[in-house]
């Protein structure tokens, strides 16, 4: 079977999501997104995954994006479909101050590790993931670096972070 | 009297059954078959495993933060570090995802070169992955043959590009420099040697018995799990799945080119076993020998870049750009605010996903097959961290 447009799978979730889910964003192929409310992200990505003409059985990328002026994190799902070689992208924002994520670790097992970097490296917390902790960073550094406003501290157990330019006369 | 720490209890009996105990071990960071610095986490019951938990961050650079740092073009020479193995592909995703951002077109003799270089990345990243894998198992031979071949590809875009490793030969709207004068040819003889000594690999290693059997049957991956887990590249179509970015999400020039897309059939053992995944790499070599003749023979004329300002400012969006790279479809996730500066840079790599499933895979394995898995899944530890 053909893969759907970004518009025609776009009609469907606002068929069945109502408000939950936001207009089309992007008129490409690789940038053709929609904005899900976190509380309907799982009941979105389920529909997704299961409807048979939609069947998007991978989560190929997962990432996150610090707004601060927008005082947001936007986690950034970019959803695949094998079967139909569809794509369609998914975005959820959640508060700065605190951001809750409900996880998608049970839908596609992959998802687990996804999440588990973007908690890493941007601070937001998937709710519902059945390890959520540390991967690329040490255990105890402090803070998240891709966020737009992470100081990178001066040392890190006595290792300095900097060293003079080798360059100067 | 015992060394302390070594007071070991050597038998406790319990209603006279010898009572026994799992073995936590620690593999790695530093170990010849680890490809980089990984750890893994093994318990095992003597030889056999209850699982082996990867320990990844040992190679994390932040690159992605470094990109909102650089600026667009200064960027590139960066991506080469993600996978040093074959950079090409990474250079062509990121100067693919500015392109499309700002709606640059790149000339055709730009994309040409492209491929080529692309594809000579991908023969050479094969080969690293199979030779390293035939040493992994203990035959040491085929790794001198595969690495000797390397050397040459590594000349040939030597004379292209000045480097031989991280190659930091794309720009934004197309590549750095255009192909040497007689290159053509000398390209062109080198594939006509190349492509027969993929037949002699073969017969050195690749169907050889003790060989056969370490690989074939074991850790096999379904392909609804491969897709479950996000393998992609020949980790994927060595479970039988037919997708190939070049072929289902064509980018470049790739439409314009015929090349066939193996998977694995599991012919020697069970479907996506580690010989499947071996296999479609040595069959992957000579369609991107195919491709490479193609490109060579329909190299079209004129510039190779295209002009872009150098302060490169695309307009704000974001956009998910895919190619295929040694290692399978990579990703690059880029928003731009509108300035010099990207906004954010998501790199997602093959091996990261490979690594994620190990844990999974290695329930009831021999430690030593671990090594095998390790490498068929071509794991590259600097892709996995970034």
């Amino acid at each position: 079977m053909p893969g759907l447009d970004a518009a025609a799978i776009h009609a469907r979730l606002a068929a069945r999501f109502g408000d939950a889910v936001g207009a089309l964003e992007g008129a490409r192929r690789d940038n053709a997104s929609a904005t899900v409310a976190p509380a309907a992200l799982v009941a979105v990505c389920r529909f997704l995954q299961t409807e048979d003409a939609l069947a998007f059985d991978c989560l190929s990328n997962l990432s996150g994006v610090d707004y601060p002026k927008r005082n947001v994190i936007q986690v950034v799902y970019n959803l695949y479909s094998y079967r139909h070689r569809h794509p369609f992208a998914l975005k959820v924002d959640a508060a700065r101050e605190d951001p809750v994520v409900p996880s998608v670790a049970a839908l596609w097992p992959h998802a687990e590790w996804q999440e588990r970097e973007v908690f890493d490296l941007l601070g937001v917390r998937f709710e519902g993931h059945p390890d959520l902790r540390r991967i690329l960073m040490p255990e105890d550094w402090p803070g998240h670096p891709l966020r737009k406003d992470f100081v990178e501290p001066e040392e890190y157990h006595g290792i300095s972070t900097s060293r003079e330019s080798l360059l100067k006369a | 009297m015992g060394l302390a720490g070594f007071e070991v209890e050597v038998q406790r009996e319990t209603d006279g059954v010898l009572a026994t105990e799992d073995m936590t071990l620690s593999m790695g960071p530093q170990h010849p078959s680890t490809h980089g610095v990984l750890r893994f986490v093994v318990r095992a019951d003597g030889e056999v495993m209850k699982e082996a938990i990867p320990d990844i961050g040992y190679l994390h650079r932040s690159i992605e933060k470094i990109a909102e740092k650089v600026g667009w073009h200064g960027f590139m020479p960066y991506t080469d570090r993600v996978d040093y193995v074959a950079a090409m592909p990474c250079n062509q995703g990121w100067a693919m995802a500015a392109e499309r951002l700002a709606g640059i077109e790149v000339p055709k003799r730009g994309e040409y070169c492209r491929v080529i270089a692309t594809e000579f990345s991908r023969i050479h990243s094969h080969l690293l992955s199979v030779g390293s894998m035939a040493m992994d198992i203990g035959a040491t031979t085929p790794f001198t043959h595969a690495i000797r071949e390397r050397e040459y590809i590594n000349d040939l875009i030597e004379e292209v590009c000045g480097a031989r490793l991280t190659f930091n030969y794309m720009r934004i709207g197309g590549v750095a420099w255009d192909l040497p004068p007689a290159w053509r040819e000398k390209a062109l003889a080198y594939i006509d040697r190349f492509e027969p000594l993929i037949d002699e690999y073969d017969r050195l290693i690749s169907y050889n018995k003790i060989y056969v059997e370490r690989l074939a049957g074991v850790a096999p991956i379904t392909p609804e799990d491969a897709i479950a887990w996000n393998l992609v590249g020949p980790n994927l179509r060595g479970s039988g799945v037919r997708f190939d970015v070049r072929r289902d999400e064509p980018y470049s020039v790739y439409p314009e080119l015929e090349f066939d897309v193996p998977v694995g059939r599991g012919e020697l053992g069970t479907l996506g076993d580690c010989f499947d995944r071996y296999i479609v790499r040595m069959r992957e070599m000579r369609e991107s020998c195919r491709i490479i003749r193609q490109c060579l023979r329909q190299l079209p004329g004129g510039a190779v870049l295209a002009k872009v300002p150098r302060n490169f400012k695309p307009p704000a969006g974001d956009c998910y750009v895919r190619v295929e790279s040694a290692r399978g479809d990579m990703g690059w996730y880029v928003v731009s605010d509108g300035t010099s500066f990207p906004y954010r840079v998501k790199i997602r790599t093959g091996s990261f996903a490979a690594i994620s499933m190990i844990q999974k895979l290695s329930k009831n394995l021999m430690i030593a097959d671990l090594i095998a898995v390790i490498a068929s899944l071509d794991l590259v530890a600097p892709e996995i961290d970034r």
